[in-house]
């Protein structure tokens, strides 16, 4: 190998370890010079909200894309979640809360036992989740907008505590748990492994479809969450809209922060910042003045590029 | 697994369950169509029937691209950004002529789809990232076109382009005549040409055709142009159709395609499909949502739940299938 090239793939390691951290920084850094208004403790609230629901769900993507899976469902799962809160809210916001989040995990194990029990392909078996759990939403919903006045709700999405939005808290509570399961436990070892080789984690005798239905329900538990957040802050029950396209906004994400779709590899911190740098991206164009539509192209093609840098290694 | 220590008992029932797993969606569908006729008066009227064909005949072009691309072992992501960016572009391209109306939304989302496949074909990242990403492009691409989806063509009611989704020939729409022709194209291009063979192959086992030497970049670039181009086609006809580029459309489009895919028998790992079975697969999903709309009291939300219970059941039966058949 030459220098040249030994210098290049260096650089593409460089970048594919710290690339997502790095972009973010320099996307800071131009908008505190170029943009006006951009340095106040309002702006940084609003961008952490925004970002707060697709960070949550990209958690439970990552964990997912390690298994070398993918779940297409959390659109819908939101949506399932977001239906059920306003059908509960009259015995509490607790009991509302708790309704919502167990017709995730109910999701999650619904797609988990497809994949590991029958072997059904991820991306088939959470796309029939994904057409018909909208529809499901929107049946247990009659298709309705419900406005929602509950306070104790509402304060999920609008309140704060010692300054920092509940949402952001828990996003951030959410993502130290990500990191330690993936880091310090056997669960976390494991699903690496499952993603890594998964004959050879069966042969091995790994709880191979525990791991999977595990992951699944994890993620349908955390689009649940992303769920019910989202319609605490919209203050409504909007089953047709919510979470519409949020797999794709995950997927991003998790891809954008090194995770790769091959398995095998978890980056808890990349995907964080994936979701951070998708909104600094979407925030920074509106705050120009460049509409949605450039906003939407310029996406697709930080996605490119990301997976462009990523690939060298699994080539190598 | 050998045909020796095999009885004929359990020989027999292999070969049942191939008959099943390949011909299952046409016989669901047959039933499906006797049993809806008896139930339902009017949905054995020529009027229902010449709609269900129509209204079949969009989703039908878009899926015999994705189909391609599936047996390829690949996916297309972009075909539902594809097609109502295209549908845009026709109306747009109208107010200069049948030509233009055509042509502009052709080659604007072969483009796409070459772009698609060289990055597929020559960087070698996943098709579903690559194609995820000119989603967001395609749909970024319409949305500048109509200011933010602001501006709607309208195309004039005289212009000759309409008859393209309007017209009939024998009283049955055009749309319909197109796709019947492009799905005989596209089964004698996937059956009788060396190009559908080469798809076979990579979808089978890439890493084999590389080596049998077949042009596998070549024929990847070739398969994702193909199903930009048909996303087009689809565009174009729902222009005409509409008599207008409507940009709501198209928002998972793509998945309703890979579903109807699915659900004809065509493998998502790649190697195995027909081009026969995804019209049967378009054919249900228009069949069922007739028949809910036909039950009328029932909610219409009830549509997506059975498509996708639908599809589950389906793809559960070919895996049940598939384990019986390697037993």
């Amino acid at each position: 190998m030459s220098t040249a090239t030994l210098e290049r793939a260096k650089v593409t390691a460089w970048l594919q370890d710290y690339g997502v951290y790095l972009a973010v920084v320099v996307l800071l850094l131009f908008n505190v010079v170029f943009t006006e208004n951009f340095l106040s403790a309002a702006n940084f609230r609003t961008q952490l909200v925004q970002a707060a629901p697709v960070c949550i769900v990209a958690l439970g993507m990552a964990l997912v894309i390690g298994t070398e899976g993918i779940d297409l469902s959390v659109g819908s799962v939101m949506s399932i979640a977001a239906a059920l809160i306003p059908l509960y809210l009259g015995a509490g916001s607790l009991t509302a809360i708790v309704v919502a989040v167990l017709a995730g995990i109910v999701s999650g194990l619904f797609s988990g036992y497809l994949v590991a029990y029958l072997g059904i392909q991820p991306i088939i078996a959470t796309l029939a989740l994904l057409v018909g759990g909208r529809g499901l939403a929107l049946v247990i919903a009659h298709g309705q907008l419900v406005q929602l006045h509950n306070r104790d709700f509402l304060e999920l999405g609008t309140g704060d505590v010692l300054g920092v939005p509940i949402m952001v808290i828990v996003a951030a509570v959410l993502a130290v748990l990500a990191g330690l399961v993936v880091q310090r436990t056997t669960f976390g070892r494991h699903l690496v492994a499952v993603g890594g080789n998964r004959a050879a984690s069966t042969l091995a005798g790994l709880p191979v479809k525990r791991v999977l239905v595990g992951v699944y329900v994890i993620s349908g538990a955390l689009a649940a969450v992303a769920g019910v957040l989202a319609t605490s802050r919209l203050a409504a029950s909007d089953p047709n809209d919510l979470g519409l396209l949020m797999e794709l906004s995950a997927i991003t994400a998790v891809v954008v922060g090194g995770t790769p779709l091959s398995g095998g590899r978890v980056r808890v911190l990349g995907t964080v910042f994936g979701a951070l740098l998708m909104q600094l991206v979407h925030a920074t164009l509106i705050k120009h003045n460049l509409p949605d539509s450039t906003a939407q192209m310029v996406q697709a093609a930080i996605i490119v590029v990301a997976v462009y840098v990523a690939r060298e290694r699994s080539s190598r | 697994m050998t045909a020796q220590s095999a009885t004929p008992v359990t020989e027999r029932n292999a070969a049942l369950a191939g008959v099943l797993q390949r011909q299952g969606a046409a016989v669901v569908l047959v039933l499906g169509i006797a049993a809806a006729w008896f139930a339902f008066p009017r949905f054995g009227s020529p009027d229902n029937l010449r709609d269900l064909a129509l209204q079949s005949s969009f989703l039908a072009v878009i899926a015999l691209g994705m189909t391609f691309v599936i047996i390829s072992g690949g996916i297309d992501l972009s075909v539902g950004s594809n097609y109502a960016l295209g549908g845009v572009l026709a109306a747009y391209g109208a107010q200069y002529g049948l030509v233009v109306a055509i042509l502009l939304p052709l080659a604007v989302c072969s483009l796409i789809g070459f772009v698609n496949g060289l990055l597929i074909a020559r960087t070698g990242m996943a098709p579903f990232i690559v194609t995820l990403a000119s989603l967001l492009f395609a749909r970024g691409l319409l949305l500048a076109l109509t200011s933010e989806g602001a501006t709607t063509y309208k195309v004039d009611a005289g212009s000759a382009f309409l008859w393209l989704g309007q017209g009939t020939i024998f009283g049955i729409g055009v749309p319909v005549y197109l796709t019947l022709v492009l799905f005989a194209l596209g089964g004698l291009l996937l059956r009788r040409t060396r190009f559908g063979q080469s798809v076979f192959a990579i979808g089978g086992a890439e890493q084999s055709a590389l080596l049998m030497g077949l042009p596998v970049a070549r024929t990847k670039i070739s398969l994702y142009t193909l199903s930009g181009a048909l996303a087009g086609v689809a565009g174009i006809l729902t222009a005409a159709y509409l008599q207008s580029g409507v940009t709501v459309i198209g928002v998972g489009t793509e998945l309703d395609a890979i579903s109807v895919v699915v659900i004809g028998g065509t493998l998502l790992t790649g190697g195995a499909g027909t081009i026969v079975g995804t019209l049967v697969g378009v054919l249900l999903r228009t069949l069922i949502q007739n028949v809910i709309n036909q039950i009328g009291t029932l909610d219409s939300n009830y549509q997506t739940v059975v498509s996708g219970a639908f599809l589950l059941v389906v793809v559960v039966i070919q895996r049940l299938l598939a384990r019986s058949r390697t037993r």
